[in-house]
């Protein structure tokens, strides 16, 4: 008994000991993130390696919502990346229905055609989409970078909302068919309520993949005016300096919006992103 | 109340036939079951019939009227799913009243209907509960009582009770069967088990590769099969059937199975021109043991016996034979029994297309 007692123990320890590390890992980076956004900037350099500075200070934080297009910055972000998760997920909702219940011509090509813009890197198309855009008039809009964003997300979200939708049997939509709803009532009120979880995890996915991206909107749009947060950051680095207070700062209030959206939604995403995996 | 008529109906997926031309007429308060292997199309038909299939060809008709180009939700039918298909994020009371919501019946009507039902089927404690918090059979119960409230002009069932234990099954039997009993509505009823066939249907539909093989009444499939498919399908233990060669005689038509005499057949019944047939006897028909039969004799194999009743497993000329008898048997391996029947039990089947020789 002694013994399994203390290998028992042991595994434990060892099993903790290397949550411990790889939670230091993930975070650390988080808390420099803070510590230096309140970090004075007389201090800055002097301490800069310490895990505390000796004294605190807001400034840095004020520096960036008084004196920089932050806030303009911040709405446009909240603009591209709310419209491109909603924009997104309605498309996806509609396209993984459509996968998931319909069998109709050209479905295989249609499949494979959205696999393959998954494969290459952005990267390669970003100049003829610039020149496109370009006669189109939709660089530096915010109109243009949602458009981007909701091409490349729908591709991947649907193929996660028809998961979610294939765990759904297909008896319930017909019961409530032959019980007197249209398909689509059908779709609204009992598939929809069941797939919420996996709709909510897609809106989830689509908010964060726009609101962190920087290449094409730093690309397509230079006008401040319709820069997204990512770019501004850039703006605290110069050729000549780079100020880390402010720019950890906006980063802080950068990331505020996307924890609360996660706060908000862990108990459907959790249940979400595990649908299917049990039976029942 | 409704008649259901379907006439002519054929049903492909892609290149596959699933249906190959079927016509039925199902009428008005009849309990209809369709029975046969999986596969056979028995489904389809019942989903043709819901209006969650579309019929390659031909008509189906509910009380009078075409049906085929109207969705599921105008045909007012209701149907129990082998799943239940309650709906998750509803509790039982408004699982039952959907439907009837969705007509936008008054409240008042809706909590009269539901709670008509939740008390015929014993539900009246269940109707705050999500469908995750019930049993089998509860589950069951409430797909049953959705279907009644709507009080439809027909009622599908798709194989509703095959998620049960045997216990549960044979009480939901009965309840179903009291059910028809009581409201008279036209019922369908899809299964793969020839025990519920047998025991529910009002006519049964023995189906096999997207054919109808014989409508009747259980007895009538029972007693006299139309080929050696029905035959084999409907009884438990199966049918006997037996290689055997048919000669048309001054006295009959004799029968030998592995060239020894079996029995003689009366000269009215038709026969194939090579003389190949089978016979099938079932097994409660033949008697072990018993004088006055037509003298033949088979070594025993094994017995089975399950207290009420024994199924023993004999070899005639090289072919296995089943005896069912409530008696207890006492045999030893390899010993010879002679066995006894009646001719009028035997059923003569040609031998090339198992069609039944009359």
């Amino acid at each position: 008994m002694r013994g399994s007692l203390r290998s028992r123990t042991i595994k434990w320890t060892l099993h903790y000991a290397v949550l411990l590390i790889y939670v230091v890992a993930a975070l650390f980076p988080l808390y420099w993130l803070v510590k230096v956004s309140i970090t004075p900037n007389d201090i800055l350099y002097k301490q800069g390696t310490d895990l505390l500075p000796s004294r605190f200070s807001l400034e840095h934080y004020a520096t960036v919502v008084g004196k920089s297009d932050f806030l303009l910055f911040f709405r446009n972000s909240i603009i591209v990346s709310g419209v491109t998760a909603i924009a997104s997920t309605l498309l996806a909702t509609a396209s993984g229905y459509a996968f998931s219940r319909f069998v109709f011509r050209g479905k295989f090509w249609i499949v494979g055609l959205m696999l393959v813009t998954q494969m290459f890197p952005l990267v390669i198309v970003i100049t003829p989409i610039f020149s496109i855009f370009g006669v189109l008039g939709l660089t530096n809009s915010l109109t243009g970078l949602i458009i981007i964003y909701t091409a490349f997300n729908i591709p991947f979200a649907t193929f996660l909302m028809q998961s979610f939708f294939d765990g759904i049997p297909k008896e319930l939509e017909e019961a409530a068919m032959i019980d007197g709803a249209t398909r689509f009532k059908a779709l609204v009120q009992i598939v929809a309520p069941l797939t919420l979880p996996g709709i909510v995890a897609t809106v989830g996915f689509c908010f964060t993949g726009a609101w962190g991206e920087i290449l094409f909107a730093l690309l397509l749009n230079s006008s401040a005016s319709t820069s997204t947060f990512p770019v501004g950051l850039l703006l605290y680095s110069t050729r000549a300096t780079v100020e880390f207070g402010p720019m950890m700062a906006a980063g802080v209030l950068a990331l505020l919006p996307v924890c609360v959206f996660f706060f908000l939604i862990q108990r459907y995403l959790v249940q979400g992103l595990t649908a299917g995996a049990v039976k029942g | 109340m409704a008649s259901i008529e379907i006439a002519n109906v054929r049903k492909d997926f892609g290149a596959v036939p699933v249906l190959k031309g079927v016509d039925l007429s199902i009428a008005s308060g009849e309990f209809a079951v369709l029975v046969g292997p999986s596969g056979c199309g028995k489904s389809t038909l019942l989903r043709l019939i819901a209006g969650l299939e579309d019929a390659s060809s031909g008509d189906v008709h509910i009380d009078g009227r075409r049906v085929n180009d109207l969705p599921p939700r105008d045909r007012d039918i209701a149907m129990v799913f082998q799943s239940y298909a309650l709906y998750p994020h509803m509790n039982v009371r408004d699982n039952m009243a959907y439907s009837l919501k969705l007509k936008r019946t008054p409240a008042a009507r809706i909590a009269e209907a539901v709670g008509g039902a939740a008390a015929k089927l014993g539900l009246e404690a269940l109707a705050g509960r999500k469908p995750r918090e019930l049993s089998g059979g509860q589950r069951q119960r409430v797909a049953m009582g959705r279907a009644i409230v709507r009080n439809p002009k027909a009622f599908l069932f798709d194989e509703p009770l095959s998620n049960l234990d045997a216990r549960m099954r044979e009480q939901m039997r009965f309840e179903i069967r009291k059910l028809h009993r009581d409201l008279g509505a036209t019922s369908v009823y899809v299964t793969h088990d020839q025990i519920e066939a047998m025991t529910m249907a009002d006519r049964i539909v023995a189906m096999n590769a997207g054919i109808i093989q014989q409508v009747g009444t259980p007895l009538e499939l029972y007693d006299d099969p139309a080929n050696m498919f029905v035959a084999g399908f409907i009884g438990s233990p199966a049918m006997n059937f037996l290689d055997a060669r048919a000669r048309r005689g001054e006295h009959g038509i004799a029968i030998t199975v592995g060239g020894t005499a079996f029995c003689t057949l009366p000269q009215s019944l038709s026969l194939p021109e090579d003389g190949h047939v089978k016979i099938g006897i079932r097994p409660e028909r033949i008697r072990i043991g018993a004088s006055g039969g037509e003298g033949v004799d088979a070594a025993v194999d094994m017995v089975e016996t399950t207290g009420a009743a024994s199924v023993a497993h004999l070899d005639l000329a090289g072919q296995p034979l089943k005896v069912f008898t409530t008696e207890r048997l006492q045999f030893a391996q390899g010993q010879r029994v002679p066995l006894a029947f009646d001719t009028g039990h035997v059923c003569l089947f040609d031998g090339a297309s198992g069609d039944r020789l009359r």
